[in-house]
């Protein structure tokens, strides 16, 4: 299945458990987590909004992470990005990583295509970037500059930025929250298809329980400070939105944060 | 209910079909021009260049006929006259050539200072702590009262008056590119940061191009301090450049000097200025707000 073919390592549920310790035994190398949190704790003015949280994505791995505003997820995202180090507990993450935020971040003083190699090791030439952008179909605004890109340009452009890195981990921050719907739909798309061709693994933060079924493999749920629900998606893609088990899904998923799907599901 | 508008198919009865495709009825056509070609009587230029070309006009007849004598102010007339005779007995671009020595060292300086400051403050806390709320103090003493000082301590040659217009040059600049270094957007250095720039690589990529419309900003100011600041300076206490050309002329009542040395202070500024937006215009072209063209 097209599902599967990504995964570069597939372990089963209890070579987990012992790979996990096999980390932790040695320190930083060949790890059989893409990541791997334990204990995770961070306060805000006393106040915990991460509580001991644990999390273990495995390499390749799609997963997406839910829950109400304010709930923590993207400040866990931020952890994971080694954006915020006021942290107790285990973070591991992979050396290369890369994230994508809600609003595109390009720096307006760089051409598009200079955007996309800021931040690179060494000196790698324009035809990078242009591979890049050409991924993400975005190969006509390589010499634009950013603040003439629409909205859906610049959000690719980011991801082009993200991927050119080639990450191990890839971390979106609700990157279609600010897209209209159309263009929306779009992105997802293509997230997904560079997501089967890159094999990396994705932690997507959102609050769009159908788009988060759309996509991952597995769906978290973040409640007070820690995960509080967990969702395998054992559905064949690419998934139909029409399907009952995609319905099934979604409610469940919305019940758990909440919501009242009563009338829909009727 | 009254439908006001009867459906047509019961209308189109009653008139008369005109479809004479043979023999169509003359039509009484009228050209409609477009609005350029009916504007074409007096261009643009020529109307905004008429009031001030008419105010030159009336100063002149006011000067031929008396009533504004030379001792008040020169005819414009005696004016472009005596501007040739400067140019042409070189004092004028000799002064000229004095005052924008003067102006250039002391932007020259002020700008390495005050960036310099600024950068020092905006980019370390520490700096901040220790260079911020001096420069803050100092920046509220009026720099021209420092001229006897000045001259105390440099004595009468060129340095009380490039220290005068460094001293000027100095604050604009600092507050402009210092705020424009704590106004960057956190969110684009965090970006900075998720793609693995260094301390140094957020400073290039993402502070100091982040701060440069600002520190134009400053620049702009400076540039217009510089010239009032040389104004005073070599008004003191000089014996060259455009300054003291003006001094000279108002012992002997020369106003027709006195305009012609303004003159040339309006016309270096004008080209400081355009100085300065050729430069946004080569350094902004990533802001699709910048509309000086």
């Amino acid at each position: 299945m097209a599902t599967d073919v990504h995964r570069p390592v597939n372990p089963k549920a209890d070579q987990t458990a012992q790979a996990t310790q096999a980390v932790r035994a040695n320190g930083t190398v060949q790890a059989a987590q893409a990541v791997h949190v334990e204990g995770l704790t961070r306060s805000f003015d006393g106040r915990a909004v991460i509580d001991r949280l644990q999390l273990d994505v495995r390499p390749g791995e799609f997963v997406a992470l839910l829950g109400r505003s304010g709930c923590g997820k993207s400040t866990l995202l931020r952890i994971l990005a080694g954006l915020d180090r006021d942290i107790e507990g285990t973070v591991l993450v992979p050396r290369r990583k890369a994230v994508a935020f809600q609003a595109p971040r390009l720096m307006p003083w760089k051409k598009v295509w200079r955007n996309v190699l800021l931040g690179l090791p060494g000196k790698p030439g324009r035809a990078v970037a242009e591979q890049a952008l050409k991924e993400v179909g975005l190969e006509h605004r390589t010499d634009a500059w950013p603040k003439t890109l629409s909205g859906g340009e610049a959000q690719r452009a980011s991801l082009a930025r993200a991927l050119v890195r080639e990450p191990d981990l890839l971390l979106l921050d609700e990157p279609f929250g600010a897209l209209d719907a159309l263009t929306r739909i779009k992105a997802q798309r293509l997230v997904g298809e560079l997501w089967q061709r890159r094999g990396c693994a994705v932690l997507l933060v959102t609050h769009d329980v159908e788009e988060a079924v759309l996509l991952a493999d597995r769906v978290l749920v973040m409640d007070d400070g820690v995960i509080a629900h967990e969702q395998r998606i054992d559905i064949d893609r690419p998934r139909d939105i029409t399907d009952p088990r995609f319905a099934e899904l979604r409610a469940g998923l919305l019940e758990r944060l909440g919501v009242d799907t009563a009338a829909e599901a009727a | 209910m009254s439908i006001s508008h009867a459906p047509p198919s019961s209308a189109e009865t009653d008139i008369p079909l005109k479809s004479n495709f043979e023999n169509p009825p003359a039509v009484d056509v009228v050209p409609l021009l477009p609005t350029s070609s009916r504007r074409t009587r007096v261009p643009r230029w020529l109307r905004r260049t008429t009031g001030p070309v008419l105010l030159l006009i009336l100063w002149q007849l006011l000067s031929s006929t008396g009533l504004l004598t030379a001792d008040v102010l020169a005819s414009p007339g005696r004016i472009a006259q005596v501007a040739g005779d400067l140019i042409a007995d070189g004092s004028l671009p000799s002064a000229m050539g004095t005052s924008l020595q003067r102006v250039a060292g002391g932007l020259a300086l002020g700008t390495v200072v005050g960036t310099g400051l600024a950068l020092v403050s905006g980019l370390f806390r520490i700096g901040e702590d220790l260079v911020d709320a001096p420069v803050q103090m100092l920046r509220t003493v009026p720099f021209v009262g420092l001229i006897p000082l000045f001259i105390i301590w440099f004595g009468i040659g060129e340095a009380p008056k490039v220290a005068i217009i460094t001293l000027g040059v100095t604050f604009p600049l600092y507050l402009n590119v210092y705020a424009g270094i704590r106004g960057v957007d956190s969110q684009l250095i965090e970006a900075g940061e998720s793609l693995g720039l260094s301390r140094w690589g957020l400073v290039r990529h993402v502070v100091l191009p982040g701060a440069l419309p600002g520190a134009l900003t400053g620049l702009r100011y400076s540039l217009g301090i510089a010239w009032l600041a040389l104004v005073f300076a070599e008004q003191v206490n000089a014996d060259s450049g455009i300054g003291f050309l003006m001094v000279q002329a108002r012992d002997f009542l020369r106003t027709d000097v006195i305009v012609v040395c303004l003159i040339v202070y309006a016309f270096l500024g004008l080209l400081a200025d355009f100085i300065v937006r050729s430069l946004e215009r080569l350094l902004l072209q990533w802001r699709p707000t910048f509309t000086g063209r």
